[in-house]
């Protein structure tokens, strides 16, 4: 194809990710650079059924004159990301000089949101990911191998996790591990301890969440890989078996190689997916023990009564780097494959 | 056909003169837009404005979301508003006035609010800013049958008492967690220890500054209180907000409470409940600490506001809509459904919780412009002290810095 056909061609979609994907990002990039303006406040009386008090109120004209002269807010170049609710440098610094050993140190980076967000965000990308594969590859040859009659039900409620919503999918299972609900009690009953909490060990908490998101993202690698299996040469196969190949060498020598492409493609979804958690930590009501980084910019926006733009817009340039960074050595294999088939 | 025309337009006169005789409904043809919170009180309000007046508006809408408090600023900025009035509560009403999204009512109070007593006006520096119609606070709750038989006497009065009280629950076998508390990670957590800090005589501020001042001798003992009262919560504490709460209450699972006030007719009536607890359940004041005389607790009120941004006309209409359903007739129909602010209330023993708090001086919640931010902090960073893996000094130094951090962005400091 000639350059310029393809540029025509891919040009509508191109210019719809500019509009829809760069400007905003850039937008956001911008406004976590600026931060309100300094509120004039006042000391005011003020009075209620219960009394009077002198507390402090916003000067509402003095304030929006600020505003209207720069709307964008007062320009803060990048202390945002290096404030304590980001990367907490100057904390950062200070908790090195004052620890003798690195695991203090670990520990005191914990008190940060955003390491602390990203301790949990991480564990969960790299536990979840390699088990959703797996599994979900074992699900496809399994189904794949089932009588014909079967197939059609089996692979239906196989897509159902991932048919339920996730915020009730994780609600459902959040009231099931209750200390009164089934999986509780009984878990209560195996153990024989009535304290036994699922929601109240931060180690419990982080299984119970990736058992979540493992179990809600498997249908997904699972119908891609089942699809996968279909295209895989039954010659190939046929003469494999002919050369005394058992089962499992058939799949580790033909099955796999055949769907590595496909593994890679479901690997970076899943990446840029799990990097991105969110709905079980409002689900399963885990802020105590656990947050991610989505959390993070839906806390700043959402949770106090004052939407911090600036540390949300920080927060979701965080999340941009972190999938960039997450998908680069994947990248870089395929384009690596890719120019060595291309030289063969 | 005929017939039923007929009765049709009976119904729709007699609608409409019933509506023109009973009330005020100020300017006619006028739209009126409430955004409200979502539990009986407030429809009680909107439902009597609704049958008053919504003859004579042209459109009555009423959105009632538990969400509301995270919507309003955002609907109310643009000219026209979303919404003609916003039902608030303390903490809302600051949300909204720093933003300049509430007119003041003096006026409107003057020609339609006749019948309004004095202490419903909220002002702030002597303007009227909203009309109270009703109270609430946490408060305790317990129950007589299990405190008797664990052999606790009298009503614990405070903290040290109710602590000893669930030591003994714990130590009769009755209950391994007594206690039950809106503990969620979040605003119910950061409202738990202001009503504890507030019972201690803290201070959140540095006088006339936004420099939070909590990080101090009466932080840490609230702090300390606080884990004190956990050890006898249910496990899944930092899980729950007033649902759960309710729920274990009404389940048998708890022997003392602290509580919402507005949950207190519905614990007591007969649903979803059995009579061993309902017959059980006393409500009394918030304890103090002890050798102190304020009920740890925070005084909440409801009240109304009417926009800015909407015409004079509308403003009148929906403020004349709003108190033409404050009266006691009103009052009488939904007697339990609210501590009401207004004339012909019968307290009865839901309410007795609330008064006794309100009658024992506590505070007021907070009515600071930057005060949502400490509390945003203090949910976020009381937890780790919570769960045991901090010290409750470093604890309030990270709330101070994180509420620092977002002052300094939001712009208060």
């Amino acid at each position: 194809m000639k350059h310029s056909t393809f540029l025509l061609f891919s040009l509508p979609s191109l210019s719809v990710m500019f509009l829809f994907i760069a400007i905003p990002i850039v937008s956001v990039f911008i406004q976590s650079l600026h931060i309100e303006h300094k509120q004039v406040i006042i000391v005011t009386e003020n009075c209620d059924p219960f009394g009077c008090e002198t507390t402090t109120s916003v000067d509402t004209e003095a304030s929006a004159k600020l505003k209207e002269k720069a709307p964008l807010g007062k320009f803060n170049g990048f202390k945002t990301y290096s404030n304590r609710m980001h990367f907490a440098f100057d904390e950062l610094g200070e908790a090195w000089k004052s620890s003798d050993s690195f695991t203090v140190f670990v520990k005191k980076l914990y008190n940060y949101p955003l390491y602390r967000a990203l301790s949990f965000t991480l564990t969960y990308t790299f536990i979840v990911t390699p088990f959703v594969l797996f599994l979900g590859f074992l699900v496809a040859v399994g189904v794949n191998n089932l009588p014909k009659m079967f197939k059609g039900p089996t692979i239906f409620a196989s897509l159902l996790p991932m048919i339920v919503t996730p915020l009730v999918g994780s609600l459902i299972l959040f009231w099931m591990v209750d200390g009164d609900g089934v999986i509780g009690a009984t878990l209560q009953k195996i153990f024989n301890d009535n304290s036994l909490s699922l929601k109240a060990s931060p180690v419990l908490t982080w299984i119970m969440l990736m058992v979540y998101g493992i179990w809600h993202l498997m249908p997904f690698s699972f119908i891609v890989f089942y699809a996968g299996l279909q295209t895989v040469p039954q010659e190939t196969i046929e003469a494999a078996t002919i050369d005394g190949a058992s089962k499992f060498q058939r799949i580790r020598h033909v099955v796999i190689p055949h769907l590595m492409p496909l593994a890679i493609f479901i690997t970076l979804i899943l990446l840029m997916d799990n990097f991105r958690v969110f709905e079980p930590i409002i689900g399963f009501r885990a802020e105590a023990h656990a947050t991610s980084i989505s959390w993070l910019i839906w806390n700043h926006l959402r949770e106090s009564a004052y939407p911090l733009y600036n540390a949300a817009g920080a927060t979701s340039m965080i999340t941009i780097f972190g999938v960039a960074i997450l998908l680069l050595p994947v990248l870089i294999r395929t384009w690596r494959d890719f120019k060595e088939k291309n030289k063969g | 056909m005929i017939f039923k025309k007929l009765i049709l337009v009976g119904f729709i006169s007699l609608f409409f003169s019933s509506s023109l005789y009973a009330a005020d409904c100020g300017p006619n043809g006028q739209s009126i837009r409430i955004l409200a919170s979502d539990f009986p009180a407030i429809h009680a309000i909107a439902n009597s404005a609704e049958s008053n007046c919504a003859g004579s508006a042209s459109e009555f809408n009423r959105n009632h979301t538990t969400e509301a408090r995270q919507i309003m600023n955002a609907a109310q900025t643009p000219n026209p508003a979303e919404y003609t009035s916003v039902i608030v509560a303390n903490s809302t009403l600051v949300q909204l006035m720093n933003d300049g999204l509430v007119r003041p009512l003096d006026d409107l109070v003057e020609k339609y609010g006749g019948h309004l007593k004095s202490n419903q006006l909220i002002t702030i520096d002597g303007k009227i800013m909203a009309i109270a119609f009703m109270a609430n606070s946490q408060h305790m709750y317990y129950r007589t049958d299990i405190l008797e038989k664990s052999g606790v006497d009298g009503i614990p009065a405070t903290y040290d008492e109710v602590i000893s009280a669930a030591e003994k629950i714990r130590a009769a076998g009755i209950m391994e967690h007594p206690l039950v508390m809106n503990l969620k990670v979040g605003w119910n957590v950061g409202e738990v220890f202001n009503t504890i800090y507030l019972a201690h005589g803290g201070e959140f501020f540095k006088p006339g500054s936004a420099e939070a001042s909590i990080n101090n001798a009466k932080g840490v003992a609230a702090l300390e209180t606080m884990k004190a009262l956990v050890e006898y919560a249910h496990e899944d504490h930092l899980t729950q907000a007033s649902d759960d709460t309710q729920g274990l209450w009404e389940a048998g699972q708890a022997a003392i409470g602290f509580m919402w006030g507005s949950r207190g007719g519905v614990i007591l009536d007969n649903e979803g409940s059995s009579a061993e607890v309902t017959s059980n359940t006393v409500l009394s004041a918030a304890p103090t600490v002890t050798g102190g005389s304020i009920p740890g607790a925070t005084l909440w009120w409801d009240g109304i506001t009417i926009a800015t941004n909407v015409s004079d006309s509308e403003a009148e209409a929906t403020f004349a809509a709003l108190v033409s359903g404050m009266t006691s007739e009103m009052v009488a129909a939904n007697n339990d459904d609210a501590i009401w602010l207004i004339d012909g209330f019968k307290p009865g023993p839901a309410a007795a919780g609330v008064s006794a708090t309100a009658q024992g001086g506590a505070k007021s919640y907070p009515m600071f412009a930057q005060m949502g931010l400490l509390h945003n902090a203090l949910g976020a960073e009381l937890v780790d002290f919570l769960k045991g893996s901090e010290s409750a000094e470093q604890a309030l130094s990270d709330v101070e810095a994180v509420y620092e951090t977002a002052a300094k962005d939001a712009g208060y400091l």
